[in-house]
């Protein structure tokens, strides 16, 4: 529990705040890191994940990479990658890219899946083009699932791009292991709580987008109470308020 | 018109779906396909919008080999309705009703405001405009989607067991609104069904299909129920079961002019008007074919 508050102390230290050692210069190399990785990422696995949504193949394949690639150790791949390309900054970009990867795709392939095979079929026999099934039916409907393979893919990161300092790329893995090499635990302990606030900021802020980016239709499906209505007269008053005067006979 | 001919589809599986079918649609006429699952019916009504391509064989609207005309703009051309609406669920009902126009190009406010008209015409209320279809009813749904179908203004509307969803009465409700719509806008429906009762309801024209979509039986209502053509007709449309077999009920007392019916089974069926003691007699014109009767029945399905 001392320990804890040391490391809490550390962060509110005002000598580690300013300057290009400052916990701020540190969370912004973290959060670029986190950026690149993610947009690098996205751009990979959205257009591939949405392929093999569509069409329906390669699915098998890319499921059995994926989790091999999930299984391969990220320090192991980051210093693999740092001996051909040196250290810094690309390193860890690429190993924390491929870890970002398989969460993005499968988010993206199982939003497309994950869209009712008679809402395609309808929309292809009134006479939408490919184009216009993926745009305008597939990719709407499948966006919940995608937010969700982004957040998940997210806080990997973000967890994950304490590494990133192992080859001198900065972040907030600097206090964890220069505390490391100094025996400094209240420093290590600071870099760990920064990295943990910022994935619970993530999270927070994915769930607000994972909520407002569903589409109203399916957010009004979810809704539906289940009260087996059927019929079809042409007269028949709004739901919510139907419910509140059964609400009230009873 | 449309034109089969010689049609024969093998999917990749290896399933003869269709095997050397042939048939005529007449315009401006009601044609149902009638068959239990897996005899083909849906593919056939597929083959007319391109939805599936035909092994060998050549289908014709209007004289024109559908395989000529590119796949998406023929389907523009076509309404299509199916089972379990298929309406976009994150498009409110408006905007579903309007898809095809507006993909078109139609601009917005025309797109919404026809969209309107054919709510009115599929008799939902306007209020529903803004909903989405899960906060509708399944009969609702299934009037957007007709209303889309019509939205093309097209010539031909395909109707895939459109009401093999929703509950009798409902369905009763939708049969009846069906030939409503078909007297005022005089489409060239294909309607596909397993039920005979709701075949004979609507149908102009009515095929009763085996396996392989082999025709067993191709004519009006009328005269398939005189004179079926097999044993498997007859068995199909339930006449040896004794169900369109009808008799005057001698126990039950006449109600003023009108006389009981019962079928083989002895259960009331009907009844039918006797002034004087005397059965009268129906014109056997299709669009005069009494609803009331047949909604009583549409249980049985």
């Amino acid at each position: 529990m001392n320990l804890l508050f040391e490391g809490f102390a550390w962060i509110f230290d005002p000598a580690h705040h300013g300057g290009d050692e400052g916990i701020g210069t540190r969370i912004l190399q973290h959060l670029g890191i986190t950026l690149v990785v993610m947009v690098i990422a996205s751009l990979i696995a959205i257009p591939l994940g949405y392929l093999i949504g569509h069409t329906g193949r390669g699915r098998s394949v890319v499921v059995a990479l994926s989790g091999g690639v999930r299984a391969l150790p990220t320090l192991g791949v980051i210093s693999l990658i740092a001996l051909s390309v040196g250290i810094g900054f690309t390193a860890p970009v690429i190993a924390l890219v491929i870890l970002a990867i398989p969460s993005i795709l499968a988010g993206a392939y199982s939003g497309f899946e994950a869209v009712d095979r008679r809402t395609i079929d309808a929309a292809r026999a009134v006479g939408m083009t490919e184009g216009q099934i993926v745009t305008r039916v597939e990719v709407p409907l499948g966006l919940p699932l995608l937010i969700g393979g982004l957040r998940s893919a997210t806080l990997q990161v973000i967890a994950t791009a304490t590494l990133a300092d192992y080859v001198g790329a900065g972040g907030l893995g600097r206090y964890i292991f220069s505390g490391q090499a100094t025996n400094d635990y209240p420093q290590m302990l600071a870099g760990s709580i920064l990295v943990i606030m910022l994935a619970l900021v993530s999270e927070a802020l994915f769930s607000l987008l994972q909520r407002s980016l569903v589409p109203a239709g399916v957010v009004a499906a979810e809704q539906r109470q289940p009260d087996g209505e059927t019929s079809g007269g042409p007269t028949r008053k709004s739901g919510p308020r139907r419910s509140l005067i059964a609400g009230a006979r009873r | 018109m449309i034109e089969f001919r010689a049609v024969n589809k093998t999917f990749p599986d290896g399933t003869r779906a269709v095997e050397n079918f042939s048939a005529v649609i007449p315009s401006r006429t009601t044609t149902v396909l009638v068959g239990s699952s897996g005899c083909g019916k849906t593919t056939l009504l597929r083959m007319i919008n391109r939805m599936v391509d035909p092994t060998d064989g050549a289908i014709e609207i209007d004289g024109e080999n559908i395989a000529d005309v590119a796949a998406v703009k023929l389907r523009r051309s076509i309404g299509y309705v199916m089972q379990n609406s298929g309406l976009l669920p994150h498009r409110k009902v408006i905007d579903n009703i309007a898809t095809v126009p507006l993909l078109k190009g139609v601009p917005k406010a025309d797109a919404h405001r026809h969209a309107l008209e054919l709510m009115e015409t599929v008799g939902l209320d306007l209020s529903l405009a803004q909903r989405y279809p899960a906060q509708l009813s399944g009969g609702q749904q299934q009037r957007v989607g007709v209303a889309r179908g019509l939205a093309v203004n097209p010539n031909i509307l395909l109707m895939d067991e459109p009401f093999g969803a929703v509950d009798p009465i409902v369905r009763a409700d939708l049969q009846k609104e069906t030939l409503r719509l078909q007297r005022e806008l005089d489409k060239t429906v294909v309607f596909v069904t397993h039920d005979i009762d709701e075949a004979f309801l609507l149908g102009d024209q009515v095929i009763i299909l085996e396996k392989g979509a082999r025709i067993a039986q191709q004519g009006t209502p009328e005269e398939i129920l005189a004179n079926p053509a097999s044993e498997f007709v007859a068995d199909f449309i339930g006449a040896d079961r004794g169900k369109r077999r009808l008799t005057v009920s001698s126990t039950a007392q006449p109600q003023g002019d009108d006389v009981v019916l019962i079928d083989a089974g002895g259960y009331a069926a009907g009844v039918i008007s006797a002034p004087d003691g005397k059965l009268a007699t129906g014109h056997s014109s299709p669009k005069s074919r009494s609803i009331s009767n047949k909604t009583d029945q549409a249980g049985d399905a």
